[in-house]
């Protein structure tokens, strides 16, 4: 069981460091910025 | 007293931009690019971060992009590292719960039926709200808003919006009709959260419909040491997010608050 459990942690934090690569690789990273660094309207119930 | 020093800490870190609050501006730093791991609302005057679920919606309702994998493999490494710990440890409306629940009045624990079935709401608003409706829902130009922080987030109006329109006045001038349906939510989930132990986080909240998926992974995990183990169901009492800790210690629902390690007169959870 436990090392079922190892196997499957493995699989997680190679795949999640690949999407966060990959993702930092589309620059997704410039669109969070983008909308973290304007007041978000919607988010505070005016948009 | 130690989760609540914790709690309070995690939340002065990260939103440690003071002066935002009286200048009614949010910070513009570069350490927005990365997200943090609680439903800490970017447009909060003080917060240093980026809340994962707006910035999910908000490459998920780009232009460019229908998936965001930046997003969701931080959300998987944080969920990896901690599970649900982030929703007992780290998340600013959580804190916000605990303290509301602290008051001294009758408590209620919803019935275990209807709380089973009002458990999987989260999911459908994490499917709904978050992914499905900026994935298709778009604009002429194919783009989406964050339709999970428009409609239901109270995180947001409380954090971002309330501050901002204390110190913002052309913001207070614009508050409409939206404001105050998220104004009447907040009011709710605060006020429910009195009497009811955390019900944004059991019922509503998308993140933790997310790292729910991890508690079974996490690094950090309780055991039960059945040689210690005299099944007195004390720990299961103590549990206010009712989790089944003796059968299922690692249950989704388990926040990592710890009540039941502290129950426990054998101290058979690890």
């Amino acid at each position: 069981m436990e090392k079922r459990i190892n196997i499957i942690r493995i699989g997680i934090f190679i795949t999640s460091i690949c999407f966060v690569a990959f993702g930092l690789y589309r620059e997704e990273h410039a669109i969070v910025l983008k909308k973290a660094i304007n007041i978000c309207l919607e988010c505070i119930g005016i948009g | 007293m130690k989760r609540l020093i914790i709690q309070i800490t995690f939340f002065i870190a990260t939103n440690l931009n003071i002066k935002g609050f009286f200048e009614g501006r949010i910070y513009q730093g570069a350490s927005k690019n990365i997200c943090v791991p609680g439903l800490n609302c970017y447009s909060c005057p003080g917060a240093l971060g980026s809340c994962p679920i707006g910035s999910l919606q908000a490459v998920i309702g780009s232009l460019r992009y229908r998936v965001s994998y930046y997003v969701l493999g931080l959300l998987a490494l944080f969920g990896l590292a901690f599970g649900r710990l982030i929703c007992g440890w780290l998340c600013p409306f959580g804190l916000v719960q605990d303290l509301i629940h602290r008051i001294k009045v009758k408590k209620y624990t919803v019935p275990q039926r209807l709380d089973h079935g009002m458990r999987y709401i989260k999911y459908v608003i994490l499917i709904v709200f978050v992914i499905l409706m900026p994935m298709f829902l778009t604009n002429d130009f194919g783009m989406a808003r964050p339709y999970f922080c428009q409609y239901i987030c109270p995180s947001g109006t409380l954090f971002g919006g309330i501050p901002l329109m204390i110190s913002n006045p052309a913001l207070r001038q614009a508050a409409g009709l939206l404001f105050n349906w998220k104004a009447g939510l907040l009011f709710v989930f605060l006020g429910t959260s009195l009497f009811i132990y955390r019900p944004f986080c059991k019922y509503i909240c998308p993140l933790g419909a997310i790292y729910a998926f991890f508690n079974k992974y996490s690094l950090y995990r309780f055991e039960i040491d059945k040689t210690k183990c005299t099944h007195c169901h004390k720990c299961e009492k103590a549990c206010k997010m009712q989790v089944p800790v003796m059968s299922q210690p690692n249950h989704k629902e388990c926040i990592r608050c710890g009540d039941c390690k502290k129950a426990c007169p054998a101290k058979a959870i690890k």
